[in-house]
């Protein structure tokens, strides 16, 4: 059946995000694997701030929360809300980017680099491929409050402002099994 | 500034300099004679730019045909070492050119003759066969030729500087750690099928999406001709098992690069990690090229005995179960892991469950053959030689399934024959089958049937008598990649490389045949369906104009083109209004700074990796600002 368009971008976009779960879906294998294989250092879960991982958890949803009110406001047509609901989005993702680095930051300073073990490198693998993700999408956003100015009421910003959304709520529920799977599991072991 | 590469990385054994001379000399004759006789616009405008999936997709082919001669090239290697290096003969190639040698024969020929061949063929088909104007997604398609265009350039570069790895086609940890392979034969394989993985998952995206989405009236799923279900159930495959790849070689390329522990030996790595994750992705890949060859075979049977494909339905089922099955199976590739009798019975089970499915395929073309006119034109001889040479392919595979019988046969030369058996019998026959089926239809002219026959007659001798005494010395205890064997194995090994230069004979044939073919082409005038078709992509001319259909067809059923022969009907269908793609450099500016980034790591030149990322970058956000650049 002939599509418009936009529906086959929305759904190929969809099509790839199920190919991304597939990518972290093998790194969380890895991770399963390797978890344990500290050889004789202690486990990233022993060294995490749990309070400050929360934290960076809280901040990632909360961009969700102000994602979905970016697609709101911009079919609706309200144009400095739909600026003002992205770039809180931006800021946000830039804030938890800041955070996860300040935590590799910390751990490599503690000797407790990728390259220590093979749990941290299963780790800092997995987190880090999650924060490229969040990177990316932080650039992506950008170029988009550009298109916004250039072309604002366009179907395709509309539909590229959507694509956009899909992925950061994507990155979102990675994060959520991370932080279940990588903090709170591991924290549950210690 | 030149991180690794210094001058050394150019000088090489004597045999090695042949190749080395071979590519820069094939290279600068390609530029001199586009000089010579000014075809760079051409090229540039006509082709390389081109978004047109026909044009695409025929650089598919050309992209096929200069990497299978490479990849035949190795094999001819091989078998000429193997017959002269026996007892104390050392042969005329070093160890370590030899593990290069075998290396590089199985990723080009899967990666770059195997996976491009069927690229070509869903480029050239599918958009017709479901009555479409063009793919999905026209310059993503331009930016996955160019992808997995750039991954062959980088194979072919590993020639001329440095070396390629020596470790087998999939790179097994430790040996391809960097502990044990230092140089950057091993960083040449990671980015050159990191960067042409990429292509392919695009590719497996944009036609997912055509099958699914852009249909034409009429045509339900269970209308689509057999080809358009396993070119279906082949990128659904795609898009679940390469990022499987990608995540595998990125995490041998942390190792090697920033000195990670993923697979090596201390610090708590699991080289054994690697090798599940490599199988399964790979398991699932073997899949991805049989399927469209089904797809192939079941159009051609059903075209040549001149009835409808039995049990469509059935098909359609079973090239399904293959898919899911696909996935369950990986362990099979190393039962000697010792992963436990309970798993190792478990994938042996499934492994045999894949030849119920493959059975229900076989038989269905069987009984579409009974009681059918059949036609012998080259396609159909193909389909006969694959069904034969599969069906014995098929049962050493179920024989391998059984773990006891597989840890004698692991690593021996019947494993060899047998994955020959389903890659040259199975694949590569479905694709010169599709080849020389849909020859007529994508340029507009036939081949010489008497020239083809040749082909087919000496490939297929060639092949009997190539692999079928490697299933004899894998009985016999020859295990593969030797460079030197004992003196028992010598006869059998002479009778496979008279079987090699048989099937070269063959490739002589089929060289000859499209030089026949274009020198006559005046006079070989196809026609819009000389083969009296199915399917719609026979409906329309040959070659087809780059819109394919000036009116979408109206399906009225399976089988839509004959339904419209027999009922006296013209195609016509919705007029709709015809836009074009542009064309466009970007997807060939994109791949060449990924070409920057992969040389950059291979050579730990970072400021050129820097660049071709902040290239790859820009451009994208370029292209997102001329949208709308298609009208």
């Amino acid at each position: 059946m002939p599509a418009h368009a936009g529906d086959k971008v929305l759904f190929g976009f969809w099509v790839y995000l199920m190919s991304d779960v597939v990518l972290f879906a093998s790194l969380f294998a890895t991770h399963a694997v390797l978890q344990g294989q500290t050889f004789g250092a202690p486990s990233i879960a022993e060294l995490a701030n749990l309070p400050f991982v929360l934290w960076e958890t809280l901040i990632l949803l909360t961009s969700s929360f102000t994602v979905g009110l970016t697609v709101y406001f911009a079919a609706k047509k309200r144009k400095v809300q739909t600026f003002l609901a992205l770039a809180a989005t931006l800021a946000l993702g830039a804030a938890f980017l800041s955070m996860e680095l300040y935590e590799f930051a910390h751990l490599v300073k503690e000797g407790h680099g990728p390259w220590a073990n093979a749990s941290y490198s299963a780790f800092f693998t997995l987190v880090g491929t999650h924060g490229l993700h969040v990177f990316l999408g932080t650039v992506w956003g950008m170029l988009l409050v550009v298109q916004l100015m250039v072309w604002e009421a366009h179907a395709t910003v509309a539909r590229r402002l959507m694509c956009f959304s899909l992925f950061w709520h994507f990155l979102d529920v990675i994060w959520i099994f991370i932080f279940t799977f990588v903090y709170l599991f591991g924290a549950l072991q210690v | 500034m030149f991180g690794r590469l210094t001058l050394d990385a150019f000088v090489h054994a004597p045999v090695e300099t042949g190749a080395q001379l071979m590519v820069v000399g094939g290279a600068v004759a390609v530029v001199l004679l586009l000089t010579y006789f000014k075809k760079w616009g051409w090229l540039y405008h006509e082709w390389l730019t081109s978004l047109d999936a026909k044009k695409i997709g025929i650089m598919y082919l050309v992209l096929t045909a200069v990497m299978l001669a490479r990849g035949a090239a190795d094999a001819f290697m091989m078998r000429a070492q193997q017959v002269v290096a026996v007892g104390e003969g050392v042969g005329y190639l070093p160890p370590d050119h030899y593990a290069q040698i075998f290396s590089a024969h199985g990723v080009i020929m899967i990666f770059f003759v195997a996976m491009p061949f069927m690229f070509a063929l869903l480029n050239l088909i599918v958009p017709l066969q479901i009555g479409a104007r063009d793919v999905a997604y026209p310059f993503l398609n331009s930016v996955s030729f160019w992808l997995t265009a750039v991954g062959a350039i980088l194979i072919n570069l590993s020639l001329v500087a440095g070396e390629f790895a020596a470790t087998g086609w999939l790179a097994y940890p430790p040996l391809s750690g960097l502990e044990y392979s230092p140089g950057v034969g091993v960083d040449y394989w990671i980015w050159a099928l990191q960067i042409s993985g990429i292509g392919t998952l695009i590719s497996g995206i944009n036609f997912f999406v055509t099958i699914l989405k852009m249909r034409a009236p009429g045509m339900t799923l269970m209308r689509m001709p057999i080809f358009c279900w396993t070119a279906l159930g082949s990128m659904s495959l795609v898009i679940f098992a390469f990022p499987i790849l990608t995540v595998t070689l990125s995490l041998l390329a942390l190792d090697r690069i920033f000195g990670m522990h993923f697979f090596t030996t201390d610090m708590g790595g699991n080289a054994m990690l690697y090798v599940n994750l490599i199988w399964a992705w790979g398991h699932p890949e073997v899949y991805i090229l049989i399927l469209p060859a089904f797809g192939i075979f079941s159009e051609v049977v059903a075209t040549f005995s001149q009835k409808r494909l039995f049990g469509y339905t059935s098909m359609v089922v079973a090239t399904m179960a293959i898919v899911v099955l696909s996935f369950i199976v990986w362990v099979h590739h190393f039962f000697t892991m010792g992963a436990g009798s309970d798993v190792n019975a478990f994938f042996g089970i499934m492994t045999m469950t894949i030849a119920i499915p493959t059975g229900v395929k076989v038989f269905n073309w069987l009984f579409t053959m009974f009681r059918g006119r059949i036609i012998f034109a080259t396609p159909m001889l193909w389909f006969m030689g694959f069904l034969t040479t599969f069906t014995l392919g098929g049962m050493t595979g179920v024989l391998m399934a059984i773990p006891g019988a597989d840890f004698q046969l692991h690593n021996s030369l019947f494993l060899v024959a047998h994955f020959h058996n389903m890659i040259i019998g199975g694949v590569l026959f479905g694709f010169f089958a599709g080849l020389t089926y849909w020859w007529p239809k994508i340029f507009g002219f036939t081949l010489s049937e008497r020239l083809g026959r040749y082909a087919f007659w000496s490939w297929i001798i060639g092949f009997l008598l190539a692999f079928i005494p490697l299933y004899l010395l894998g009985l016999m205890g020859m295990t593969r990649r030797l460079n030197q064997v004992d003196e028992i194995f010598q006869p059998l090994l002479i009778v496979a490389a008279v079987g090699a230069c048989v099937i070269a004979l063959g490739i002589f044939f089929q060289v000859l045949q499209i030089v026949h073919g274009i020198w006559n082409r005046k006079k070989n005038i196809a026609g819009s369906d000389p083969w009296n078709g199915r399917t719609l992509e026979w409906a329309t001319s040959s070659p087809p104009p780059e819109y394919n259909f000036a009116t979408i067809p109206a399906v009225e059923g399976r089988d839509a083109w004959w339904l419209m022969k027999r009922q006296g009907k013209k195609l016509e269908g919705r007029e709709e209004k015809i836009h074009i793609p542009a064309n466009t450099p970007f997807g060939l500016f994109i791949a060449g700074c990924t070409l920057l980034l992969g040389f950059g790591i291979i050579w730990h030149m970072w400021w050129l990796a820097v660049l071709g990322v902040v290239g790859c970058i820009v451009l994208l956000m370029v292209r997102s600002f001329m949208y709308e650049g298609e009208h």
